[in-house]
């Protein structure tokens, strides 16, 4: 795929690191705002996809020509990894929610409080 | 015109998850999750990442938005227009979410060193490059990636179906 004309970046690097801010901050929000626990997890969802941003901008702005040529791609294994991480995360945590919800009959966050004393 | 599609899908990607995490039908919620998901997508193809963009609409969009959606469908009850509420001190959270973002932006702004237009990428991204890379260098963290994925489908699958116990 021959895309080089259309992303001769004039954006810099601290642009797209204030993209990832902004998303990671309202994935924060969500966690600390939202009664669903499904919302929840769709938070968690922004904010991991908030530092795959990260990750790939740092790897795209900041990279060395002279390092061998198949070990500049570090920031996108990482990113690969942290995708990897998010499906299983979300595959176990929508498999609790269903638990959960098979138990209590409730996704309100606020009603699992059967841990307290 | 990279700056322009840059703008129109980085503002596409925050305004959808502004959505997310503002929309009252949880429904609602998790198509503006696929929305956003897609704009960094595009994201990534603007930074030359042609083989995460692909990964991140298979598997974000098509995957765990739509697994999101299922458990949306298997857990509703009540009203689906107030499905989604915001609990007693969403206040607080908007309070740190914010002054979050304030420091972020603020690091982000102050460091000089990451005030930097980019150079001509010529190093590839594609899916061989990745693969050479996790079988060479990152063999052992993709195994374990192997592991970790075979342990999540199997313990999804015995939460959300429960054990039959054997007399």
């Amino acid at each position: 795929m021959n895309l080089s004309n259309l992303s001769n970046l004039s954006v810099g690097l601290s642009t797209y690191l204030l993209v990832g801010a902004m998303l990671f901050c309202l994935g924060l929000y969500g966690v600390f705002a939202k009664k669903n626990m499904i919302a929840i997890l769709m938070s968690i969802e922004l904010m991991l996809n908030a530092v795959n941003i990260n990750f790939v901008a740092f790897n795209r702005f900041i990279w060395d020509q002279k390092v061998d040529v198949h070990y500049v791609l570090t920031g996108h294994v990482a990113a690969l990894f942290v995708i990897i991480v998010a499906a299983s995360e979300v595959a176990v945590g929508l498999a609790l929610v269903i638990a959960v919800y098979r138990n209590r009959q409730s996704t309100n966050v606020d009603e699992l409080n059967w841990l307290k004393w | 015109m990279g700056t322009i599609v840059f703008f129109i899908f980085a503002i596409l990607a925050i305004a959808a998850a502004w959505g997310v995490v503002t929309s009252k039908n949880i429904m609602h919620s998790a198509l503006y999750l696929a929305l956003s998901f897609s704009g960094v997508a595009v994201l990534y193809v603007l930074m030359n990442a042609d083989y995460l963009a692909a990964v991140q609409l298979l598997i974000y969009t098509g995957g765990i938005a739509i697994m999101v959606v299922f458990a949306i469908m298997l857990t509703l009850r009540g009203e689906i227009s107030d499905s989604n509420p915001e609990n007693r001190v969403w206040g607080w959270g908007a309070l740190v979410a914010t002054l979050m973002f304030i420091m972020i932006a603020f690091v982000i702004y102050t460091n000089a060193d990451w005030r930097i237009l980019a150079t001509p990428w010529t190093s590839g991204g594609s899916a061989a490059d990745i693969s050479l890379l996790m079988l060479t260098k990152f063999m052992v963290p993709f195994e374990a990636a192997a592991v970790l994925l075979t342990m999540a489908l199997v313990g999804a699958v015995v939460l959300a179906k429960g054990v039959k116990v054997s007399k």
